[in-house]
């Protein structure tokens, strides 16, 4: 009941149009008649680490499923409004899905390699686009695998299955394997959960590191993971934006009464 | 307090024991049958001893002993001798009575004479007359040997003079003999080698006398043939259906219908099969074909009879719900978050099937695939229907252009097992060659399913592990 003492609208958090990467506006997404994004409207800066975070069920991850438009999968799922890419609808009729895919990348929850060698599986995205001569492919992969800070562990063995990778170097391949291709945005979900903490660490010093290339937006269930690498916060219950600002200000000073008690743990 | 040490009926031993008892019942069972094939099926070809006969009424009788049998009413047992000479004594077999024989020896001059026609003959080796030459005892058996080595046409003329039970000469010209065994004189080792061509002579040659000998060549590779064909009409409908039922349809009802449809199709009775495919296939498309492209043939049908294309289309009907069962297992256990990150990389919904979902899904295709040829390989009911036959005058697959003759007619183990055992005139003959036709059919079987076991298992390993059990 304390959420609804203060029910001012959200604010509003808006970047200038030279940083902005991604914009949502008035976004709906409902699988048949049940609603799991009301109405969104945010921005995410490019080049930054922008992290969603929220209970279970809050619509974060399929507002991230949305940016790549990976819930077209799902057949029940029905959307209203609008997400730019750099200025560009991303559901626009012309546009090529796949293109849309290599240039928002993604990695998932759970490491999932394909059953392939290393080298293959950072290969795959680069031979769907065209016939790379082999030196170019090889440099790309491992500038890829360096990229990851998986390269020093694996370049004797590059051949090998990926399948007999720990479950931290099979995410960090994943990722590898998704910055192959070179795209703009890069989306996490949820990237370190199935990971020891060791493990967690390590990606997190990635996330940071991969910020200078690209933009990244991070869900997560882990609070403190978010306050370490993010740089601005969006906190969604029920599918709305609760409130989204700049990490600091969110964890420490939280605009409203429904954040402050997600925050400290109070009311889920 | 309730007593620790209560226990409740029936326990936890009894459930063991009654779990542990049906899977030993089973492998009895299982063990039994192989023996009993491997035994009947492989004894036939070990070289049994000639054994010659005096009975109390004076009479000799050349034999092998083959089995035995109580007489009625507690008169003792009789033993049945295979005697050959079909032609003197009017049939190949002989029943006597154990208490009719006066005395028995193993005269190393006994053999047995393999000719046609009239079938085989046993007596006693007098001599053997070839180029002028007059040989005796052991130098006329291995001249004999190595006489029969040359193919018919390159042998000298000859004589080779048997004497028979009776006591009275058999002559018998060399180039009517097929082959011939004296295993009174062969060691243990000899007689294994002549056991281990016995089990080649069945292997690679045709039949004879009306299915009850010889061979199962033809059949062997009729069998094959039809398989093959089979698999290769089989295996793209049932990958591709299985991959729309699976990955492309949209899972509806109508989706569950079709596929509750396709599961029971596995369960249609499969002599059903052979009636549509009779139905349809011979006398429907084959008929059309002929007074289209063959009419000049007419009214002898060529394919509008049973053949080699028509029972490979049947049973690949008939085992296309194995395949699509299997393939759609396959793709099922594939995890979404593969075809997710395939799509993620910007793989159009092809490039994910084709570089990612399938390699994944080969060892359950290949399973569904082999799963199928062994199932065709042991069907006979749709066979009779659409296009195999009791003896193929010739192979469907040979030198004559188009080499491959669907149209033609094929010989099939499971058909021929069936045939040697009920439409031949020599029952005693057809036992053995029956129990050898079915051991071959299951060590078929067996390999085909072992292939599939070790091509599963070696792409798995391959792929890097596996991402489920089973």
């Amino acid at each position: 009941m304390v959420a609804f003492l203060n029910d001012e609208p959200a604010p509003v958090m808006t970047f200038p149009a030279g940083e902005r990467c991604l914009s949502v506006r008035d976004f709906s997404l409902a699988y048949g008649d049940k609603p799991a994004l009301k109405a969104l409207t945010l921005e995410v800066p490019r080049h930054r680490v922008t992290a969603f975070i929220g209970p279970s069920g809050c619509g974060k991850s399929t507002l991230l499923r949305s940016f790549n438009r990976l819930h077209d999968l799902n057949e029940s799922a029905v959307h209203q409004g609008r997400i730019e890419l750099e200025g560009r609808d991303i559901f626009a009729r012309d546009l090529n899905v796949s293109e849309l895919r290599r240039r928002v990348g993604m990695v998932f929850q759970s490491p999932n390699p394909f059953p392939m060698s290393i080298y293959e599986n950072v290969a795959f995205g680069l031979r769907l686009e065209r016939r790379l001569p082999k030196r170019k492919r090889d440099d790309i992969i491992e500038w890829a695998l360096r990229s990851a800070a998986l390269w020093d562990e694996v370049k004797d063995r590059l051949h090998r299955s990926a399948w007999q990778l720990s479950g931290g170097q099979q995410q960090r391949l994943v990722i590898a394997r998704t910055l192959a291709v070179k795209p703009d945005v890069l989306l996490l979900d949820e990237p370190a959960s199935a990971l020891d903490p060791i493990s967690t660490l390590k990606i997190e010093e990635l996330i940071r590191n991969l910020k200078n290339e690209l933009t990244l937006v991070l869900v997560t269930h882990n609070m403190q993971q978010a306050a370490r690498v993010s740089d601005y916060t969006a906190f969604l219950q029920q599918g709305e934006l609760v409130e989204y600002g700049p990490t600091d200000q969110v964890f420490t000073n939280p605009k409203r009464q429904r954040t402050e008690n997600y925050i400290t743990g109070r009311v889920i | 307090m309730k007593r620790l040490d209560r226990r409740r009926w029936p326990g936890d031993a009894l459930w063991t024991w009654l779990c542990a008892g049906c899977v030993a019942l089973s492998l009895f069972m299982l063990i039994t049958l192989l023996t009993l094939l491997v035994a009947r099926g492989l004894g036939h070809f070990w070289p049994a001893p000639l054994e010659a006969l005096t009975l109390h009424s004076g009479e000799q009788v050349i034999g092998q002993p083959v089995r035995e049998a109580p007489l009625p009413h507690g008169a003792g047992s009789e033993r049945l001798y295979f005697t050959g000479n079909r032609e003197l004594n009017g049939a190949d077999w002989r029943w006597v009575a154990l208490d009719d024989i006066a005395a028995v020896n193993e005269p190393e001059d006994a053999i047995r004479l393999e000719r046609s026609p009239w079938g085989d003959v046993t007596g006693r080796l007098a001599a053997l007359e070839v180029e002028g030459e007059r040989l005796t005892g052991a130098p006329a058996r291995a001249r004999l040997q190595s006489l029969l080595a040359l193919p018919a046409g390159q042998r000298p003329r000859g004589e080779l003079v048997l004497t028979t039970a009776q006591g009275s000469p058999l002559v018998q010209p060399l180039a009517t003999i097929t082959a011939f065994q004296a295993p009174n004189a062969l060691s243990t080792l000899e007689k294994a080698g002549v056991w281990g061509q016995g089990v080649w002579r069945f292997l690679s040659e045709g039949p004879r006398a009306a299915n009850t000998g010889g061979g199962v060549w033809p059949a062997i590779f009729g069998t094959l043939l039809m398989v093959i064909v089979m698999s290769v009409i089989v295996t793209p409908f049932g990958v591709l259906a299985a991959i729309y039922l699976n990955e492309i349809a949209h899972q509806n009802r109508l989706t569950r219908l079709v596929r509750i449809g396709v599961r029971n199709l596995a369960g249609v009775p499969s002599i059903v099969y052979g009636v549509f495919g009779l139905g349809v296939f011979v006398y429907g498309i084959g008929g059309s074909i002929d007074t289209w492209f063959f009419d000049e043939a007419l009214p002898s049908p060529t394919f509008g009879t049973g053949g080699l294309l028509w029972a490979s289309l049947t049973l690949a009907l008939l085992t296309l719900p194995v395949v699509i069962v299997a393939t759609e297992e396959g793709l099922a256990r594939i995890p979404d978050a593969q075809r997710e990150g395939a799509l993620a990389l910007g793989a159009t919904r092809l490039e994910m099937l084709t570089r990612v979902v399938l390699p994944m899904a080969t060892p359950a295709m290949l399973t569904g695939v082999i799963l199928a040829v062994a199932r065709a390989a042991g069907e006979v009911a749709p066979l009779m229907l659409v296009g195999v036959a009791k003896l193929a005058p010739q192979m469907p697959l040979d030198g004559e252009f188009p080499y491959l003759h669907l149209e033609r007619k094929f010989m099939h183990l499971g058909y021929h097992l069936f045939d040697t055992a009920f439409h031949g005139d020599d029952v005693e003959a057809a036992i053995p060659l029956v129990y050898a036709t079915a051991l071959l059919l299951v060590l078929i079987v067996l390999v085909l399913n072992l292939t599939a076991i070790f091509l599963r298992h070696h792409l798995r390993r391959q792929q890097g592990g596996s991402w489920s059990r089973s």
